[in-house]
């Protein structure tokens, strides 16, 4: 128990100090956009919902972007039997434990952990590596278990490493190369990530534009409140001197 | 009027009513000058009550059992009308908690509070700051996140430092190997029932005691020395009722502008009041790269890894983050000053106190990063981790801070107090 107190300690800041900063690319989403948080859904229950489970969020939470039950039911509702379900999967957890490693997370809350922007990277870094079992390497996430769900719309891309010689310096330059397009070209592939990201961002708090849009209200409340109480203290204190 | 008077005279013939309304607000006489610092009692009160209330809600739909607890609280978020706001408040106002505690300490601190006749006072004070603490500590284990398990753990494991019996007692307060459902079960305990009744109870003590010997005030001179000789009041003093009462109320106002811009724009506070690793579930398994305690803690967790190990025992890190939280409770003994209030201190007591406040904000800042945040210096050091460094020296200002009160506090240089407090 002692040496894991210090292991706890010490050694996990240690990890630190070896990764070199990786650049995350933006996301650049707009919370706002029901049309793209829709897109995002039809991808992400076709691609994402066979091994990753979101079981906090309920199909007919859809309706809040404008959706009808019977469109839900229709183009969205393929792993459940109601409108009112979760969003669960039926693969055992053990399972997807043999094949790939490691339990596919539950992705509810996905986006509050990683940040948007490490999820759009992660979606777009994917490449080939015969090390790995799966065929696949990441650059957001070196060794990831998961292969490359999408890669029929993004393509294959491969490492290539480029050395160049700059006044003198070498320096090597590691590039994402893609090898074999996919069905979408690298544009469409990049929004396709967006919207899927705005989806999970999304999910990972439903309630948080309807949140700041209340703030307002209560805070313009507040201001309101603040003149008459101010008024009464002045009032009072006219005779404290 | 007439029957309200009666009934009022019916309850006041078996209970003191009347009696303890005027001996705690409308004939509570507190001095007339007091400033911004004086909002935070207050404050603190209507936190505690909020928490109370909010806590109560969450409970009703919070599942304290290790399989359950995380989606319990992602349900309390989603399916709950309005769940989402009460978590937020919640989880908004332990910080905000610790916020405004810090400040009504602070205030303290700078005009001498906790000076004679206070000790007991400060004391009860103290006693609540740890307990808020604990309650703090246990209710983080609650959400299941990997944040609220791996700090858990680290805290249980601390007290495996202590020589000889460390070990079972970790064991004795995890009541399993590892932070387990049933360490999970006994801190929902701790966090709904245990603590608060503690903390109720020291709440009632420290508001008899400051009522018993009045409040200080920026000038820090007992108002009770200058009475009307034909009333009895205090001349600078007014009653809390309504005086303090209206006044607190364009507090309460303004601080729930602050709270409420949190609770619904930025209830993570960039992952200080909300941890983000702490979205993932709690895994036994799966140590996280960083764990940091809140914000909150930090300045005690920075004491603690600024200690090297001794005899590769953890133990002396242990006892100088206890120490640094335990030390508060010596200050009434410690301070030799003439005067109480820092409006009449001298430039030595000045700098100790700012030194002491950019020692415990550095620390509260490096207990939140890893310790190789700064790099290392370079090889003519040893190679030693900056932020280490610079940990450990402010590790030891803050407690020079206070081993050299009393010689400082003798030596300064005071001005001399009022008679009558100044405005």
């Amino acid at each position: 128990m002692k040496n894991l107190f210090f292991a706890l300690l010490f050694a996990p800041l240690a990890a630190f100090a070896s990764g070199d900063e990786f650049q995350l690319d933006s996301a650049n989403i707009d919370p706002h956009d029901a049309i793209s948080i829709q897109r995002g859904a039809r991808t992400f229950v076709n691609y994402c919902l066979n091994c990753h489970s979101a079981n906090s969020m309920r199909y007919n939470r859809l309706t809040e972007l404008g959706l009808t039950e019977q469109q839900i039911k229709e183009n969205l509702l393929f792993a459940a039997e109601k409108v009112g379900d979760p969003m669960t999967i039926s693969a055992s957890r053990k399972d997807q434990k043999r094949w790939f490693g490691a339990e596919p997370p539950d992705l509810s809350v996905e986006a509050r952990s990683r940040g948007t922007d490490w999820l759009y990277t992660y979606l777009r870094t994917f490449y080939r590596d015969d090390k790995r079992p799966t065929g696949w390497n990441n650059l957001a996430f070196p060794n990831v278990g998961m292969p490359h769900a999408l890669w029929q719309l993004q393509g294959i891309q491969t490492m290539k490493t480029e050395s160049e010689e700059h006044e003198g310096h070498k320096s090597e330059h590691k590039k994402l190369v893609l090898e074999h397009p996919g069905s979408l070209s690298t544009i469409e592939y990049d929004k396709l990530t967006r919207d899927l990201v705005n989806f999970l961002s999304y999910m990972g708090e439903p309630e948080k534009t309807k949140r700041s849009q209340i703030g307002i209200v209560v805070l313009f409340f507040l201001l309101l409140l603040l003149v008459p109480a101010w008024l009464l203290k002045k009032e009072y204190w006219k005779d404290v001197h | 009027m007439g029957k309200l008077k009666a009934l009022l005279g019916w309850v006041d013939d078996r209970f003191p009513l009347t009696a303890n309304w005027k001996a705690h607000l409308s004939e509570y006489y507190a001095p007339k000058n007091f400033n911004f610092w004086y909002f935070f009692g207050s404050l603190a009160m209507l936190v505690l009550v909020m928490q109370i209330v909010t806590g109560i809600l969450l409970t009703m739909h919070y599942k304290p059992d290790a399989s359950q607890a995380f989606a319990s609280v992602e349900y309390i978020m989603r399916d709950v009308p309005w769940g989402w706001l009460i978590r937020y408040m919640h989880s908004t106002g332990a910080s905000m908690f610790f916020i405004v505690i810090y400040l009504h300490m602070f205030r303290g601190l700078i005009y001498g509070s906790y000076r004679k006749p206070r000790e007991l006072l400060w004391l009860f004070g103290m006693l609540i700051y740890l307990c808020l603490m604990a309650e703090a500590f246990f209710g983080y284990l609650l959400p299941w996140g990997q944040m609220s398990y791996w700090g858990a753990q680290v805290i249980v494991n601390l007290f495996g430092a202590i020589p000889f019996v460390g070990p079972d007692i970790s064991l004795w307060i995890r009541g399993d190997y590892v932070i387990s459902d049933a360490t999970l079960n006994r801190f929902f305990a701790f966090h709904v029932i245990a603590v608060p009744l503690v903390l109720l109870g020291l709440v009632a003590a420290h508001l008899l005691a400051l009522h018993e010997v009045g409040s200080n005030n920026p000038d820090g001179i007992e108002i009770k020395k200058k009475k009307d000789p034909k009333t009895g009041i205090p001349l600078d003093g007014i009653p809390f009722h309504p005086y303090y009462v209206v006044k607190d109320i364009v507090g309460v106002v303004v601080f729930l502008m602050v709270f409420s811009a949190i609770v619904f724009f930025a209830p993570d506070m960039g992952g200080y009041f909300l941890e983000h690793n702490n979205f993932v579930p709690a895994d036994p398994l799966n140590t996280p790269l960083h764990i940091a305690p809140v914000w909150y803690f930090t300045p005690f967790y920075s004491v603690l890894r600024a200690v090297p190990p001794l005899f590769d025992s953890q133990f002396p890190g242990v006892m100088a983050m206890g120490l640094s939280t335990m030390i508060f409770f010596l200050l009434p003994w410690l301070d030799r000053g003439a005067v109480k209030s820092i409006r009449y201190r001298g430039a030595i007591y000045k700098s100790a106190l700012a030194l002491f406040v950019i020692a415990f904000l550095i620390l509260g800042y490096l207990g939140t990063e890893p310790t190789n945040v700064w790099g290392q210096f370079g090889s003519w050091l040893g190679g030693a981790e900056r932020a280490t460094v610079v940990a450990r020296i402010f590790t030891i200002l803050y407690f020079l801070f206070f081993l050299l009160m009393p010689w400082y506090t003798k030596i300064d240089k005071t001005k001399p107090e009022p008679e009558r407090v100044t405005s």
